[in-house]
């Protein structure tokens, strides 16, 4: 006799073994997280980047990050280099200025030590760059095969000044409100791609990965309606907007003609069947601006050298459905979904 | 980007887009066989820029969604083996089959690896000798040839640990099924891969036994949308043809070469389709010569299946009968990361596709 599976109402996409899509960013990473560990954390804050913790007269920005990027070296960085930019990023996008940074290593066995050295030396030179200091760290090594290489987890503190706990999770959002992004998407993702000779052909590709603080402050000290910003790493653009409208009940537009892409990912995501907009960058931010506020925003990411290609790329919008709708360049419309699973594994 | 951006210029795409609203007449309903139509007309949102009268439904174009159940249990088992390595495109992996999928069996330890091409998993059976390597051969006539020059090279160097699982299908029988199946059509928006290898001369049965228009089309916005143009006005004249739209690619004859090696490693089979139930002649299976890279012949498993899901649709969906809207599991209990269905599983899947750029709309 057949017996017939049938699903019950109640979904559960948790499964009994971690599977690479649960790393991807999108959807089941959510789930992971909300389901093993929020509700045993106790956790009742919103999840964005950086915990924003007050304590005695202080606030603070507290994050933390895992890199376990394949390849380690990629054009225009490394691991070391990554997880600085990162936890740095994550920090900035909440409003804090970042000040410390702590650095753990996870070494495979057999592992050269040159190479650790100048994974180390890159980390200094982009901690000096960021104005941030690594304080404190820990090394682990573990026998062959039971890591790949290295993995670096980092973690950050920075300060946050008073009342501007609102930019990390959109509080203030109004439609009508302009949404930037500071350059071409993709080209992270891409390059690692393109670095784990998984190709037959080379890619002129080089990973955005960049420590954008001080861009950050420059347009915070000089806009004042800046309502939300968010670094697009994992699930790329699309996944930030889903996650964005879901929080704060307001849907978006999105032009598709406006969104810069570089013609080499372009071209790769044609290729692959990859969609840049859920593409991860590790130097590309979003930022949501009041209206009338947008093109002088515009302007001083204009005139940094990390949002030189900077644009206006769409509009929060009245929409209790809370849809991401994508104007297609051929004068189509689309919804922009959250990404489910994963297009492309161990990229940070 | 070019061959691209020119196919996706806006004025042309608004040129083309005036000319079908002022030649549609009454209603139309076209069928775009091939899974990357139906996923280059959501993801550009091309069903908004239609006059509401042109109806566009999707065919069995997608490998994964007609790949059956037993196939996904029989690679299953076979990644249960010692010292198997199972090597497949990435599609596939998500894909349930009656218990479990190659993803779950993935994560649960099998060695399951992710291939570009049939030649990447060669590759890895030459490096892994103490190994045997399964490649699963999916896809029509666009990835059955690759699949035969690797069987070639495996032949050539000799490769005894390399095996193929065979589920390669052809066109053409599923459309006429399709036809046969009693869907209302006035026509098809043909494959244009698939034409690229085939010729555009194997769908001269189609009008010429069944009465409907064929435009063979390319991918892009402007191709597809010049396409059902080109249909419209071969069923205005009531004058159904094979035309080919996609000429920078497709020529009557097709690519011989390709066409050879096809023929000299494989012959037509039946073949099992998800959603239609076995039809005749449209499967293909390694030729005696080259058995021995047969997986099935050379270590048969035995694999219980259990039946798909009773409320799932995708085979009506597949022949174009219903759409995921009529299915009571759609976006509830089947969503792309737990699908029920496999039209909800790859990127070029009618319910994944539906999903992705409608729902909720």
């Amino acid at each position: 006799m057949k017996e017939l599976v049938i699903h019950g109402i109640n979904t559960d996409i948790m499964n009994d073994f971690i599977s690479l899509n649960h790393g991807s960013g999108g959807k089941l990473s959510r789930d992971l997280i909300e389901r093993v560990f929020v509700t045993r954390f106790g956790i009742s804050e919103p999840l964005t980047d950086s915990a924003i913790l007050n304590d005695s007269g202080f606030t603070l920005a507290f994050t933390t990050d895992s890199y376990v990027v394949d390849p380690i070296f990629f054009p225009g960085g490394n691991i070391g280099k990554l997880s600085v930019c990162g936890t740095v990023n994550d920090l900035a996008v909440s409003g804090a200025d970042p000040k410390y940074i702590a650095a753990s290593f996870i070494i495979e066995e057999g592992f050269p030590v040159n190479d650790l050295k100048m994974i180390a030396e890159s980390m200094a030179e982009e901690a000096f760059k960021a104005g941030v200091r690594i304080v404190t760290g820990d090394t682990k090594v573990v026998e062959k095969g039971k890591c790949d290489e290295l993995f670096i987890t980092t973690s950050g503190i920075g300060i946050l000044k008073s009342g501007m706990e609102y930019l990390s999770t959109g509080g203030l959002i109004k439609p009508g409100d302009k949404l930037l992004i500071n350059g071409p998407l993709g080209n992270h993702a891409i390059s690692v791609l393109g670095a784990r000779n998984k190709l037959s052909f080379s890619t002129p590709v080089t990973s955005d990965c960049a420590s954008l603080n001080h861009l950050i402050k420059r347009v915070l000290q000089n806009c004042k309606e800046i309502r939300f910003m968010r670094d697009l790493t994992r699930g790329g653009l699309a996944t930030v907007l889903n996650e964005l409208t879901g929080m704060i009940g307001m849907g978006i537009t999105l032009n598709e003609d406006s969104i810069p892409v570089d013609e080499p990912v372009k071209g790769l995501c044609e290729m692959m069947g990859f969609d840049p907009l859920y593409l991860a960058n590790e130097g590309k931010v979003l930022i949501v601006a009041g209206a009338g506020e947008e093109k002088r925003v515009l302007d001083i990411l204009r005139s940094d050298p990390l949002g030189k290609y900077s644009e206006i790329v769409g509009e929060i919008i009245p929409d209790k459905r809370k849809f991401v709708i994508l104007n297609t360049s051929i004068g189509g419309k689309r919804i922009l979904d959250m990404m489910s699973g994963l297009q492309l594994p161990r990229i940070c | 980007m070019k061959y691209i951006d020119e196919f996706r210029n806006i004025d042309l795409v608004r040129k083309l887009t005036e000319l079908i609203y002022k030649s549609v007449i009454h209603d139309y309903t076209f069928m775009e066989v091939c899974g990357g139509h139906t996923a280059a007309i959501h993801r550009f949102g091309i069903p908004h820029l239609l006059p509401e009268n042109i109806r566009l439904i999707s065919g069995p174009g997608c490998p994964v969604c007609v790949t059956g159940t037993e196939f996904i249990d029989k690679a299953i088992a076979y990644s249960k083996m010692e010292e198997v390595i199972i090597c497949t495109f990435g599609d596939l992996i998500r894909v349930p089959g009656s218990i479990s999928s190659l993803e779950n069996e993935k994560a649960a330890g099998a060695d399951i690896r992710i291939v570009l091409s049939g030649l990447e998993a060669f590759e890895i059976a030459k490096i892994n000798t103490e190994k045997k390597v399964i490649f699963l051969g999916i896809g029509f006539e666009t990835t059955a040839p690759g699949t035969a020059v690797t069987i070639k090279l495996a032949e050539k160097d000799n490769v005894k640990n390399f095996f193929l699982l065979c589920a390669h299908k052809i066109m053409p029988p599923a459309m006429e099924a399709i036809i046969k199946g009693g869907t209302n059509l006035d026509g098809f928006i043909c494959p244009g891969h698939v034409a690229t290898i085939t010729g555009s001369d194997i769908f001269d049965f189609i009008p010429g036994k069944f009465n409907l228009s064929c435009v063979i089309t390319g991918f892009e916005p402007a191709d597809i949308l010049q396409s059902i143009l080109m249909l419209v006005r071969q069923v205005n004249r009531d004058d159904p043809k094979v035309e080919i739209q996609y000429n920078r690619a497709v020529t009557h004859e097709g690519n011989i070469l390709a066409q050879r090696h096809l023929s000299q490693v494989f012959e037509p089979c039946d073949e099992l389709w998800r959603g239609f139930g076995i039809i005749p002649g449209s499967g293909l299976r390694l030729r005696k010569e080259y058995e021995k890279f047969d997986a099935e012949k050379t270590m048969p498993v035995n694999v219980k299946f259990r039946e798909e899901d009773a409320l799932c649709i995708c085979g009506d969906i597949l022949r174009g009968l219903k759409t995921p809207e009529d299915c009571a599991l759609f976006a509830k209990t089947c969503i792309p990361e737990d699908p029920s269905g496999a039209c909800m599983v790859s990127n070029e899947g009618t319910c994944n596709t539906w999903y992705k750029y409608r729902h909720n709309e």
